[in-house]
């Protein structure tokens, strides 16, 4: 069903309006404290806004205001709520706990026995109906948990970091088995993980400090970030500068050509992956995955600010950019913090468009970048 | 009342020996000033005329009307502590610390001015007292004074004990339920009252244990006649008087429940198996409070 949502929380600063289309998942994410979790409470019912109006459907689940106060009982929202926790009642049995919410909303014993085993058929958990859930691993419990959300065909549900709590070798069936439940469903989930957003959602709110600064279809927001947490979450390199009269020029000096719409002066983004970025002693050979001063390339001198290790990579921060060597690379050109080196790109890795006109506009902002 | 299990026996001697040896000394001391009082009552006890001791006339009376006005007493502490409880531990309004403070005021308070303010409540000249009095009830120096009596200095037991479950399950089980469609009676029924069943009983037999041993509000307030107020402990002081060997028999009868009340109180697993995933290891057994329904 369609929600609307227009919600404000002064002493949490917490300000937050966006739509979600029927059927729709949003993946909701955000530093810690960016307001993920208000926003789940204020739908769920558990808190209540100081302003604002929300409906799911027809119906209105708060509408807070000068002069009005609904505030609809979480109980009669037809929200479901999925924490990262499983949270079954303990004393209670599967079965008992994925009955619950049918018997809750008036279905006979027989009926709401009837519908939980058929929500563990589908969840692939029938065996464990009879089990206490402190004999469950943490994937069945999840598993669980997930029939027992389903099982009273809630209009909306909400995840609240639904894989973050189980074992990396359990996350995987748990997150196919969610894609397959969430088909159809209007969801809200908020998650840490990219790629939960890539699997999971059609679109992504991203929050910070109680704002919403980007949103957008989630194959968008994850090749042309905004913001630097978008721009991570993506894995990109975020780089903000200006269209000029033949490209775009970044705020660390880099020129790069380009041919596309925008007018001279006008916000523009470069996003490139930190593979796609080499490094080089000036003077000496490059190292990374292009050779020379070729044409089609762009270079611009920096210190190196910092190095880590990630993985199989040794990871560079210079230019207000970040590039991904191999160890072996790094060793031989002695990159140390400090050192000045080289930064180059290929234009054909880079990505280059115009910034929406103001990313804090909310969600009316939207994103008017067309790319090139 | 439980064996210790091997690793806990281990887990134990290493933690002793990690601390100076005048702590452990210390222990020592204070575990037999707890434990000699009881060695030596024991001592004395007249075995071949226990049996007649403890089931004379006034004994059986004593002990009979103890453990009637305990439970009923006990019976008060749940229908009045239970509310309570979650009004204290689930709700927030201005003065709530106060009230929280007064009602645990029994507590501490000494049982006899409890018994005086008993008195001056429901005596007849009390505050509610007088009124009832108009009205033919009489509540001073009855089994109701008795019953009174202790459900003052036992409730606190209740309510602290329950308070303190209620609040580590905390809201997050409710919250759960209440998105699941369940009416705040459903969730009280269903979820939270299920779930702090196991300091619920412990909390109703610690209440039961100190009605049980109520002496100085009850003195005050309700007197001493036999049949009617005079409770066991009350019948043990007296017989102090006139034959010391009923009195110490009588008060191991007192001991022996007292230590079944400790071990039931102890069985009860408080709260620990709740948390999903100690109760998921195979060593500690789900303790299951509450059936299914």
């Amino acid at each position: 069903m369609r929600l609307t949502f227009a919600g404000a929380l002064p002493e949490r600063g917490f300000d937050v309006a966006f739509d979600l289309a029927e059927g729709e998942t949003v993946a909701v994410l955000g530093p810690n404290g960016a307001g993920k979790s208000t926003l789940l409470g204020l739908l769920a019912g558990l808190l209540a806004p100081s302003e604002g109006r929300a409906t799911l459907g027809g119906d209105v689940l708060f509408d807070v205001g000068p002069g009005r106060r609904v505030l609809v009982e979480p109980r009669r929202r037809g929200v479901s709520l999925l924490a990262q926790e499983a949270l079954l009642f303990p004393h209670l049995s599967v079965l008992e706990n994925v009955a619950f919410g049918p018997r809750s909303r008036g279905l006979s014993r027989a009926e709401s026995r009837a519908t939980a085993s058929a929500w563990l058929e589908r969840v692939g958990t029938p065996e464990l109906a009879g089990r206490s859930p402190g004999r469950l691993s943490g994937g069945q419990a999840q598993r669980v948990a997930i029939a027992r959300a389903l099982a009273t065909d809630p209009a909306l549900l909400l995840l609240d970091e639904p894989l973050a709590a189980l074992d990396v070798t359990v996350a995987p069936a748990i997150r196919t088995l969610l894609r397959e439940v969430l088909q159809g469903r209007s969801a809200v989930i908020v998650t840490h993980d990219a790629l939960d957003a890539f699997l999971l959602a059609d679109r992504v709110l991203i929050l910070d400090g109680g704002r919403v600064v980007e949103t957008g279809r989630t194959t968008e927001v994850l090749t042309r970030p905004v913001t630097a947490f978008g721009a991570r979450l993506a894995g990109l390199n975020l780089l903000l500068g200006r269209r000029t009269e033949t490209g775009f020029t970044g705020s660390n000096g880099l020129v790069v050509p380009w041919e596309g719409a925008g007018r001279e002066g006008e916000e523009f983004a470069l996003a490139i992956r930190p593979a796609a970025v080499s490094v080089a002693r000036p003077g000496g050979p490059p190292a990374g995955t292009v050779c020379g001063a070729a044409p089609g390339t762009s270079r611009v001198t920096a210190t190196v600010d910092d190095i880590e290790h990630r993985g199989d990579v040794i990871r560079v921060h210079a230019a207000g950019m970040t590039a991904d060597l191999a160890p072996a690379d790094a060793v031989a050109m002695g990159v140390l913090p400090g050192c000045a080196v080289e930064v180059s790109l290929r234009h054909e890795d880079a990505i280059v468009y115009a910034l929406p006109a103001a990313t804090d506009a909310g969600p009316a902002g939207g994103r008017t970048g067309d790319g090139r | 009342m439980t064996v210790p299990s091997g690793a806990a026996r281990t887990a134990r001697r290493v933690n002793t020996a990690a601390l100076p040896r005048w702590v452990v000394a210390a222990a020592v001391v204070g575990a037999v000033f707890v434990v000699l009082p009881l060695a030596a009552m024991t001592l004395r006890i007249d075995w071949p005329r226990f049996v007649p001791l403890v089931t004379s006339e006034g004994a059986r009376a004593a002990l009979l009307l103890s453990l009637r006005t305990s439970v009923s007493a006990t019976i008060l502490c749940v229908l009045f502590g239970v509310p309570l409880a979650l009004v204290l531990a689930r709700t927030s309004f201005p003065g709530r610390r106060l009230v929280r403070s007064l009602v645990l005021l029994p507590l501490v308070l000494p049982p006899v001015v409890g018994g005086i303010a008993l008195l001056y409540t429901f005596g007849r000249r009390g505050l509610i007292g007088s009124g009832l009095a108009s009205l033919g009830v009489d509540v001073a120096f009855s089994t109701t004074a008795v019953v009174l009596a202790q459900a003052f200095v036992a409730l606190p037991f209740l309510v602290l004990s329950l308070e303190g479950a209620l609040r580590t399950i905390g809201t997050r089980y409710e919250a759960v339920g209440a998105t699941l469609g369940a009416g705040r009676w459903t969730v009280l029924r269903r979820i939270t009252l299920p779930l702090v069943l196991p300091a619920l009983v412990s909390g109703a037999v610690l209440s039961f244990a100190r009605a049980l041993g109520e002496f100085g509000a009850t003195l005050t307030f309700a007197g001493s006649l036999q049949g009617t107020t005079r409770t066991l402990p009350l019948e043990i002081y007296l017989q102090r008087e006139t034959d010391p060997d009923a009195a110490v028999a009588l008060s191991l009868v007192l001991v022996v429940v007292a230590v079944v009340v400790v071990g039931v109180a102890h069985r009860v697993r408080p709260l620990g198996s709740l948390d999903p995933r100690r109760t998921a290891s195979p060593t500690t057994p789900p303790a299951a409070p509450g059936r299914a329904h």
